[in-house]
């Protein structure tokens, strides 16, 4: 089968793809820190940061772009993935805590003196690996088998969703839960036996990171081009014709639900050890529909769209919450809502709304094809939802 | 009615209410296999709420539904009473707008509904073969790449209906096909009906009386959601019960 790829993505993609892979990670890596060319770790560490966004905007748009599910709760997946891999990087502090006992700080201060049992497989990296897959997918698998299955749609299953994640925000925030509380984990060491204080282990990292962004992306590029992509969008479309069309959707979106949470997860696996802290707050409900903002502003309902919001929102992040830290959600806010009602289809639709304008003002002489009939197809600006 | 004869559905005795209102009441119908029938009736009268019940959207409250001869469609659900081999055309055109006219073909197409199966099924020169073949039937071969949104409003009921015969279904439930066409077109609709006549048994709602005329065999009146009769369209239309509920009502709007 034909994947189409347009022109512009395939360029975006392999001009991203070795600059982000080859260039940044190089330059780090092997010019002097007072060179022009220098990107600092703090870069490196920053980008990696984003990269995990990217990784999860694309999961949101899977659901949301692709399948019509909003979901405003794929940060608890994100969430959950990241304190698997807390939890195996809590145990690899080893007595180097401000304790110095062979089990977590906390814990220490919470009055225990021995590792509580379901903590202690995870001084497995790989039983953490396979944890920060299993969860998030067997939790997607049960709240999506009971949602999908009861028909639950539209601004009701947002809504669900967005409870989903605050509750398990609750849970967390729980001393007795025995996950760090209120402060979550942080004041990681080692993580598979590299010191994560190194910058080299830092650019690893960022490697891994870019690599499971490349390798989602063509999961996803394939998974969309496939029959199971047709009736995804399908499915966003025209539910009911599809299931009138002998298909059981609730199938369908479990799978895809599913496989948006394990690559969620994935993302929070890496983001922890480069941002070194994982609390509850990552599951508030204001982080996932940060992540549909992201997912708005680069254009849903394609694959490099969400990555460039999450990049582009989470810049303009950094730099205003620096300098005008009261301001930031106003930001946020206004820049939904004016991409929601000028920019429908995003950064990504912007080229083609532009030439809409152009076409306007500046008509081009038609290009008359004898042997094709014209046909003039007019982009609409909004689509009726 | 006998045993022997054999009915492609059976309706009998069904009763469905919504919060108090009597949508179906004691409703019977009987369907042979390869006929084209036409329903008519007033608004309200029902029909939808029969072609809801019959493919499993909604539930009787009493009653019994059976398609072929004893398969008992009140058990199943909407994708699998799709997969016995019926299929239904919505009021208002429903096509996957966002791709092109073959793949909505493509999605439609007999064959397995699995997750697994759609993950690695290919457009074999077959599947193709049927798709085109589908495409003509519906006049629509020549615009095949076109996206089922840039469609005009005839076109898409068309396609729909393409995308019916694509599941090649036993029994075809076509609600109101003409809605919104020009003249001509619901001509046409009526003849790409009688074309499918004997192929597939047919059940047409419609409201537009040229067009019933034009395809009708048999017609039956639903009023209240009951059947108020049954006949030929020349007795219908003297029969002085329906020209009370059903043309002497629409002579008042």
């Amino acid at each position: 089968m034909l994947v189409k790829t347009t022109k512009w993505e395939l360029w975006i993609v392999a001009v991203a793809t070795v600059s982000l892979l080859a260039v940044l990670p190089s330059l780090n890596a092997f010019t002097a820190p007072e060179s022009l060319m220098h990107v600092s770790d703090f870069t490196i560490n920053l980008y990696g940061k984003y990269l995990c966004y990217g990784i999860l905007a694309i999961s949101v748009d899977l659901l949301w772009g692709y399948t019509g599910l909003l979901s405003l709760g794929q940060c608890l997946f994100f969430a959950l993935g990241g304190y698997m891999m807390g939890m195996y990087l809590m145990r690899m502090i080893g007595d180097l805590g401000q304790y110095h006992q062979p089990i977590p700080d906390f814990l220490v201060f919470l009055g225990w003196s021995r590792l509580p049992t379901f903590w202690e497989p995870f001084s497995s990296f790989a039983f953490a690996l396979v944890m920060v897959i299993l969860l998030p997918a067997v939790l997607a698998l049960v709240f999506g088998f009971l949602a999908f299955r009861s028909r639950i749609k539209g601004v009701y299953f947002a809504i669900l969703t967005q409870a989903l994640t605050y509750a398990g925000c609750l849970l967390f925030f729980r001393n007795d839960l025995l996950m760090g509380g209120n402060n979550g984990f942080t004041d990681f060491k080692f993580i598979a036996g590299y010191d994560l204080r190194n910058a080299s282990t830092q650019r690893g990292l960022y490697i891994c990171t870019v690599l499971l962004l490349l390798g989602t992306y063509a999961l996803c590029k394939w998974l969309t081009a496939t029959k199971f992509g047709k009736v995804q969008q399908a499915i966003r479309d025209s539910e009911n014709r599809v299931l009138f069309s002998g298909y059981a959707t609730a199938h369908f979106k479990l799978f895809v639900f599913v496989l948006a949470a394990i690559i969620a997860g994935l993302a929070g696996a890496l983001y922890v050890p480069q941002v070194g802290i994982i609390n509850p707050s990552e599951m508030g409900p204001d982080k996932s529909l940060e992540a549909i903002i992201w997912v708005a502003v680069g254009g849903r309902g394609t694959l490099i769209g969400p990555v460039i919001g999450a990049f582009a929102v989470n810049a303009m992040k950094s730099w205003a919450t620096r300098a005008y830290p009261d301001l930031w959600l106003l930001f946020l806010g206004l820049t939904f809502i004016l991409v929601t009602l000028f920019m429908p289809k995003g950064i990504v639709g912007l080229p083609a709304q532009l030439g809409v304008v152009k076409q306007r003002f500046w008509p081009a002489k038609p290009v008359v094809d004898e042997s094709k009939p014209v046909v003039v197809e007019e982009a609409p600006l909004t689509k009726p939802d | 009615m006998s045993e022997s004869h054999k009915f492609i559905l059976m309706l009998e005795e069904v009763n469905k209410s919504f919060e108090g209102f009597k949508a179906i009441s004691n409703l019977t119908l009987y369907m042979d296999e390869g006929e084209l029938r036409v329903i008519i009736g007033p608004n309200g009268a029902g029909k939808s709420s029969m072609l809801d019940l019959i493919t499993g959207r909604t539930k009787p409250d009493s009653g019994k539904i059976e398609f072929g001869r004893d398969t008992d469609l009140t058990k199943l659900n909407e994708a699998k009473i799709n997969q016995l081999g019926i299929s239904r055309k919505f009021q208002t055109p429903s096509v996957y707008v966002d791709h092109t006219v073959f793949e909505n073909i493509w999605l439609s197409l007999q064959g397995s509904r699995s997750v697994w199966s759609t993950l690695f099924s290919r457009v074999t020169p077959e599947r193709r073969d049927r798709i085109y073949e589908v495409l003509k039937i519906i006049a629509l071969d020549g615009k095949a790449d076109w996206k089922a949104g840039a469609l005009s409003h005839g076109q898409k009921q068309w396609l729909e209906i393409g995308m019916l015969l694509a599941q090649n279904p036993k029994l075809l439930l076509v609600d109101e096909p003409a809605a919104g066409m020009t003249d001509e077109e619901t001509h046409k609709t009526g003849e790409l009906l009688l074309g499918l006549e004997g192929k597939h048994s047919i059940i047409v709602i419609e409201h537009d009386m040229t067009f019933v005329r034009q395809i009708a065999r048999k017609v039956t009146v639903l009023h209240q959601g009951t059947v108020l009769c049954e006949g030929k369209v020349d007795d219908i239309q003297n029969n002085e019960r329906v020209r009370e509920v059903y043309l002497g009502r629409k002579k008042k709007n």
